[in-house]
């Protein structure tokens, strides 16, 4: 394996706040991957002894709809305004948002007030008028997976599985995608920058795996807002998860490790659909390459069970990947919800093949 | 003539400038920073476009340096320039003082870092060179990859850090799209069955016998030129470079895996160019000296008894730089003769 010889990523580090979050949740990661953003409030509270508010009167970034040109940025800046007012409500001033997309958000909207103040007296007037509130500009804003990696080395310590085959002893093989959001808006804002993030690199590297440098490792992850967004697009979007799978493919990797709700969503999702279409998988035994969100995987570790983290909704399911950590699950609890009731078994698909009955 | 110049920089513009000078009687004081002199020209094996041997250029540079009213003293970065009264100033890190009636920065160029340009993935793949690297296997006459093969598809890459408004590099190197060229036919030449790939925005052939080089590249070399910038470069399992560009003339996107890739670094200042100009109040754009006008006072400055000479002012050709030190030559003469 070919390996950086100069980490680049050393040049860019961020602040990142100890404690005291303000937690702006994402408005697609609960239905895409249900257990992450719970994931992560746990292991903030429980595991690292954190304070994190996750506020029930927050809403949208409009980051969406900012990026697909049908919000303007007038309007993005007063809604992000009246998500920090909330976050002054609690008396906090730590930023945490929960989608890679809404951390660009803000953090272009922080720099746009800065190099730009009128524009932050605009947006006070804009929202003062709108709702009566004024609001402070966070001192700190940090990606969850910044807190996730600034707090990696003391995880290590509680978790009860390491990123190791435990039947080989060898590290598992990760690929890892950061989102796009998350460094080529501001590099500096991002562990390792835009080119080389070594925020889902250095957990990887910190809890056992080996990071896979492959020819498309920076390449698009298929979401690409317009690509997706405009239904006539959509086979570029399709086109370019392609690419990448065909690139990753030799490198026979045991999992992909994401960290924006797009770039899992897609590179879970698609696998299906180039199955579908092309009757094509990417791993040897048809199963396909388990995507998996960093809260999900830093759950898993520290033994929370698999089901209660919400990977029975990804698309391709990740019992492969259990078995080669060592991981314990029960396989008759995969489809019973949180309530207890069973919520349902999806149908099989043909080609993308999945281990459960039904 | 009892007067004494002060020339900051020993390179092609610097030593020039100072033959010029001792030729007219004027005692020179040339100071260099680095151990040896003649700059960056003792980085490249071939000039362009006539493949002279840099060697012979470098020799015929130092010779004039034993003119015996030149005075060369290396090892020495000069730090602070000032005047004083009609007499200029330089001290090095040491304190010692240089003291004349004139001065002349000849502090001249870098070349641009390509480890700047990440994406590009020098420093970090270990078959992504850079065309100075280029030259420094060159003079072995061995182009080789990092495992030691004879590469069968090698890229030249244009602009990389000039007209780049990511690096804040809005400017035309000039002298790499023809370098570019003769790297290419230099290579085509030691591997005559290899394909080589020239990736340019416009390949800006404006200096004589530059076009025809470039028509020469095609038809007798084979040499293949694609109009468009490469976006980013990665490393397949094999350790050759994926690259990834559009053909603007098709407006198709393209990748390409090859051996070895080549980024053509542009002109910058250099730190002594941009330390010494802003002391004085001549700092131009990007980091640059700013002369006192384009036309007939190119080598002069606002501040009376400081003069200019070569890529301290603007990416130059080396037959420029020379140029443009003689010039410089005569406004110092001038100044000398009419200030006490």
């Amino acid at each position: 394996m070919n390996t950086i010889k100069k980490h680049f990523w050393n040049e860019y580090q961020k602040e990142i706040a100890n404690d005291n979050y303000y937690y702006e949740r994402s408005c697609i990661r609960q239905s895409f991957f249900p257990g992450s953003e719970t994931a992560f409030l746990k292991i903030l509270r429980d595991e690292l002894g954190k304070k994190i508010i996750d506020d029930q009167h927050q809403h949208t970034c409009t980051g969406i709809g900012y990026h697909s040109d049908i919000v303007q940025f007038d309007t993005t800046m007063t809604i992000c305004a009246r998500l920090f007012s909330l976050m002054s409500d609690n008396e906090l001033k730590n930023f945490v948002p929960s989608c890679v997309t809404s951390f660009g958000v803000f953090t272009e909207v922080v720099e746009t007030w800065n190099q730009f103040p009128e524009e932050l007296e605009k947006t006070r007037k804009f929202l003062r008028e709108a709702t009566g509130r004024e609001f402070k500009i966070p001192e700190n804003i940090a990606h969850p997976s910044d807190i996730i990696y600034k707090y990696r080395k003391e995880l290590k310590q509680k978790m009860k599985y390491q990123l190791v085959n435990h039947k080989t002893g060898k590290p598992l093989r990760v690929v890892e995608h950061t989102g796009c959001h998350y460094g080529k808006i501001f590099s500096h804002h991002a562990v390792g920058g835009a080119e080389f993030p070594q925020v889902l690199a250095g957990m990887i590297e910190e809890w056992g795996g080996e990071v896979i440098d492959y020819p498309e490792r920076r390449h698009c992850c298929g979401f690409g807002f317009r690509q997706y967004l405009v239904m006539a697009n959509r086979g570029y979007s399709v086109a370019n998860t392609k690419k990448k799978f065909e690139s990753m493919e030799e490198y026979k990797p045991d999992f992909v490790l994401t960290n924006c709700p797009g770039c899992t969503m897609f590179m879970d999702r698609w696998q299906y659909t180039i199955a579908e279409m092309e009757g094509k998988t990417y791993d040897d035994n048809g199963m396909g390459i388990p995507v998996l969100t960093y809260e999900e995987l830093a759950g898993l570790l520290l033994g929370y069970n698999p089901w209660d983290l919400g990977l029975q909704v990804h698309q391709v399911q990740s019992e492969s990947l259990l078995d080669k950590i060592g991981i314990a699950y029960d396989p008759a609890d995969k489809f019973i919800g949180k309530s207890g009731k069973f919520i349902g078994i999806p149908e099989k698909p043909e080609i993308l093949k999945v281990d459960y009955d039904g | 003539m009892d007067k004494k110049v002060l020339i900051i920089g020993g390179g092609p513009a610097g030593i020039e400038t100072a033959y010029s000078l001792a030729l007219q009687d004027v005692k020179v004081v040339m100071i260099e920073k680095d151990a040896n002199v003649c700059g960056n020209i003792q980085n490249w094996e071939k000039l362009f476009p006539d493949f002279k041997d840099a060697e012979e250029v470098r020799k015929i540079l130092s010779q004039k340096l034993n003119h015996p009213n030149i005075e060369v003293i290396t090892n020495t970065e000069i730090k602070n320039l000032y005047p004083q009264g009609n007499l200029w100033f330089a001290k090095n890190d040491d304190e010692r003082i240089f003291e004349a009636n004139a001065a002349l920065l000849a502090t001249g160029f870098e070349v641009f870092d390509a480890k700047r340009k990440e994406e590009l993935g020098y420093g970090i793949y270990d078959n992504v060179i850079t065309s100075a690297d280029f030259e420094k296997m060159y003079k072995s006459r061995k182009i080789l990859t990092a495992e030691g093969r004879v590469p069968q598809r090698i890229a030249f890459l244009n602009c990389v850090g000039s007209r780049d408004e990511k690096v804040g590099n809005h400017y035309c190197s000039r002298v790499c799209c023809i370098n570019a060229v003769k790297q290419a036919i230099e290579f085509k030449e030691l591997v005559p069955d290899a394909k080589a790939y020239c990736f340019y925005m416009d390949m800006r052939m404006a200096g004589q016998f530059y076009e025809e080089l470039y028509r020469k590249s095609q038809e007798k070399y084979g040499v293949t030129y694609i109009r468009g910038r490469t976006s980013e470069a990665a490393v397949t399992r094999d350790n050759r470079i994926q690259i990834k560009a559009e053909d603007t003339l098709s407006a198709l996107p393209m990748k390409m895996t090859v051996d070895l890739l080549v980024l053509m670094v542009g002109i910058e200042a250099s730190a002594g160019t941009t330390l010494l100009s802003e002391q004085n109040d001549v700092l131009g754009l990007y980091g640059f000296a700013k002369p006192l006008g384009l036309y007939s006072e190119d080598n002069m400055t606002t501040k009376p008894g400081l003069f200019l000479a070569g890529t301290c002012k603007r990416p130059l050709t080396l037959p420029e730089t020379l140029a443009d030190a003689r010039s410089a030559a005569t406004d110092i003469i001038k100044y000398l003769k009419t200030t006490k």
